[in-house]
């Protein structure tokens, strides 16, 4: 049975499944007890599954996350929640020393199972700290996997397979998403992590997209279909792994190739996707330059007409894909 | 509490003669072990970097010698005691500080990232209180499943400058686990003395910042060392929480392969080794008739044999394959 859930329910729905089922699994974080989580998504749960398994931390992001690190290696199942994803920036040491590598430097004697949900992205108000998109930043590091769902549908099964799953996974979650409601299978069931999923079918170009902007895509496709241009939309939704065998095939089918993101547009997901199909069998399938519409290089401003431009939106995606459709780049 | 000075005091009750002979011959494992290992890079046989723990084996040793396999260590860079206080087995060590695929890392990690699982060991830490919240969170995961085990955590006093350091004190004392922060009071992070990079003069005063019991004890004792720790052990058993134990010591190496000793003077140095942990425990065994001069003896030589069939069997080990180079990053049948 499937019914209308909101992406902040379908996450907090998940990790309600996941506790219930497993009693190694718990949650912490900052303020995501009686205060519910900074945007509701651990809302009553503390109510439910007491203190032990929802636990307020101290505001203490590096601590927090290396006392995820050591009882996932202790035989536990720790969720962490950041409060903004910037924050993951104080936590990088325990993420990126320790939660990525210890796998790899014991020689694969030991996992660790641990998630790291992090609300991420821009369009509140939120100015340049709470409003970045570091996911390439740990999309960088081999032992990391990386997933940004677009759906409510999307965010419980790739949560549910995060946890599921022996190795660090990161959750990026852009706020602007949390309110948006969709079909959510009652059941428990999972999303595979490594799995890009195509929102619409084209036959001229093909846009790869993550999170918010899986959405803009769409609502530009649709503007272009009206021009006769159509766009295939695939939302990437795992950035480690990558599913270079989809995004390969649909370059092969439409010649011309977009990437859309929110994040920095220099190294960020973009110059993967691209430098991928450079190197793949699709390369010679390419009619156009590979096209890359990524964040501008500035901190997110706070003023909204800027915040707006530091960002693409749908209306720059209509105009650059229909430019690059029409031969035009 | 203030360090305390009766040299003369029998070793703490708990431990009976043979397990202070054990703690006596880990001792000598860890001095022969280094030995061995630093010789054989300065011959060349092996590359990278190591750092070593000579000067302070009491307190790898107290520290370890009262808890059991299922209690878990975290260890530091410079972390070859502590493995062997837990119980590793030390030619597997070498095997890692070669390279080699009998190594407890497989040869990924080398003398920095050497864990024991199986003993309870969740690994060495190249970076300076990289440990210290994995501890705490492996004494959640205790209190969570309900056993009365304990996480101990050991550290040096450079660590105590991390913010990691203050973030897990805090954390362990308000949720009240069981975990015993051990510092290896050193005197210097790297170069830089405790009295140019600390504002307290020790590092058991920061505990009153964290509501927890700050307990200093001569870390060349061994004796007092696992006095302290087995009280804290007991009260961390006991669900009463955490203890930070702080351990005066010295290492009479320099701090890696690169060190030239230009912040500290010779003088200081041999003092130092006047004070060495290993003859202080063997004259406190002589003197309250636990082992004899032969025995003594035999624990050396048997020691140093164990240290060259173990070089034998490092030397003779497997190379990784480059064909494998990636295995291990991800855990086989998960997503890629």
């Amino acid at each position: 049975m499937s019914r209308e859930l909101s992406f902040a329910q379908a996450i907090q729905e998940a990790l309600a499944t996941a506790m219930e089922a497993d009693e190694r699994v718990f949650i912490m974080g900052e303020d995501i007890g009686v205060y519910g989580g900074a945007f509701q998504v651990t809302g009553d749960l503390v109510h439910r599954f007491g203190e032990d398994r929802v636990m307020d931390t101290p505001i203490s992001e590096l601590g927090a996350a290396g006392v995820a690190v050591g009882a996932a290696l202790a035989g536990s199942r720790p969720i962490l929640e950041f409060q903004f994803s910037d924050f993951a920036t104080l936590a990088m040491e325990q993420i990126v020393n320790q939660a990525a590598k210890l796998r790899f430097m014991l020689g694969g004697k030991v996992s660790v199972p641990l998630v790291m949900r992090l609300p991420c992205g821009s369009g509140t108000g939120a100015a340049a700290q709470h409003s970045q998109s570091l996911e390439a930043w740990l999309a960088h590091v081999p032992g990391l996997k990386v997933v940004q769902p677009s759906t409510p549908h999307d965010a419980k099964g790739l949560l549910l397979a995060a946890i599921d799953d022996p190795d660090p996974v990161m959750i990026f979650e852009h706020k602007l998403l949390y309110k948006i409601k969709g079909d959510v299978p009652e059941e428990a069931y999972r999303v595979p992590i490594g799995k890009a999923a195509i929102r619409r079918e084209g036959r001229d170009v093909t846009i790869v997209a993550t999170a918010i902007m899986v959405h803009r895509a769409l609502e530009a496709a649709e503007v272009l279909a009206g021009e006769g241009i159509e766009v295939e939309v695939i939302d990437l939704r795992s950035l480690r792994p990558l599913d270079k065998e989809t995004i390969i095939a649909s370059v092969m089918k439409t010649s011309r190739l977009a990437c859309v993101y929110e994040g920095v547009k220099t190294l960020g997901i973009g110059a993967e996707i691209s430098a991928m199909i450079a190197e793949s069998e699709a390369f010679d399938f390419l009619d156009a330059p590979i096209l890359r519409l990524g964040g501008a290089e500035v901190p997110i401003p706070y003023n909204p007409v800027l915040e707006k431009a530091a960002v693409p939106q749908m209306e720059n995606i209509v105009e650059q894909v229909r430019n690059l459709a029409r031969g035009k780049i | 509490m203030m360090a305390k000075k009766s040299n003369q005091r029998p070793f703490h009750k708990e431990f009976s003669a043979e397990q202070q002979l054990e703690a006596f011959r880990r001792m000598c494992v860890i001095r022969r072990f280094e030995e061995t290992a630093e010789d054989s890079y300065m011959r060349g046989l092996t590359h990278g970097t190591m750092h070593l723990s000579i000067g302070q084996e009491a307190s790898a040793v107290g520290a370890t010698m009262g808890l059991r396999k299922t209690d878990y260590i975290t260890s530091t860079h410079r972390g070859h005691g502590h493995c062997i206080g837990k119980g590793a087995d030390p030619k597997l060590m070498l095997a890692e500080f070669f390279g080699k695929e009998e190594g407890y890392c497989r040869g990924r990690g080398g003398s920095m990232h050497i864990a024991d699982i199986e003993s309870g060991n969740l690994g060495a830490n190249g970076i300076v209180a990289g440990g210290i919240p994995i501890a705490v969170g492996a004494a959640l995961a205790i209190k969570k499943q309900k056993r009365d085990d304990v996480a101990l955590c050991f550290f040096g006093d450079g660590a105590t400058n991390e913010g990691a350091f203050h973030e897990s004190l805090n954390m362990a004392a308000i949720w009240r686990l069981p975990v015993i922060f051990v510092c290896e009071n050193n005197k210097y992070g790297m170069s830089v003395s405790t009295e140019r990079s600390m504002a307290v003069a020790n590092v058991a005063d920061r505990a009153s910042a964290y509501n927890m019991p700050g307990v200093m004890v001569d870390g060349n004792r061994i004796e007092d060392v696992s006095e302290a720790v087995s009280e804290a052990t007991a009260r961390a058993r006991r669900g009463d929480g955490p203890t930070l134990i702080e351990c005066k010591t010295y290492r009479t190496r320099g701090h890696s392969r690169s060190d030239r000793n230009r912040y500290r003077t010779k003088e200081e140095i041999e003092d130092w080794k006047l004070r060495d942990p290993i003859t202080l425990f063997e004259a406190e065994l002589l003197a309250h008739g636990i082992a004899t001069q032969a025995e003594i003896a035999g624990i050396h030589a048997s020691v140093a044999t164990e240290m060259v069939a173990g070089l034998e069997f490092a030397q003779n080990g497997t190379d990784p394959s480059p064909e494998f180079l990636t295995r291990d990053v991800y855990t086989p049948g998960a997503a890629p």
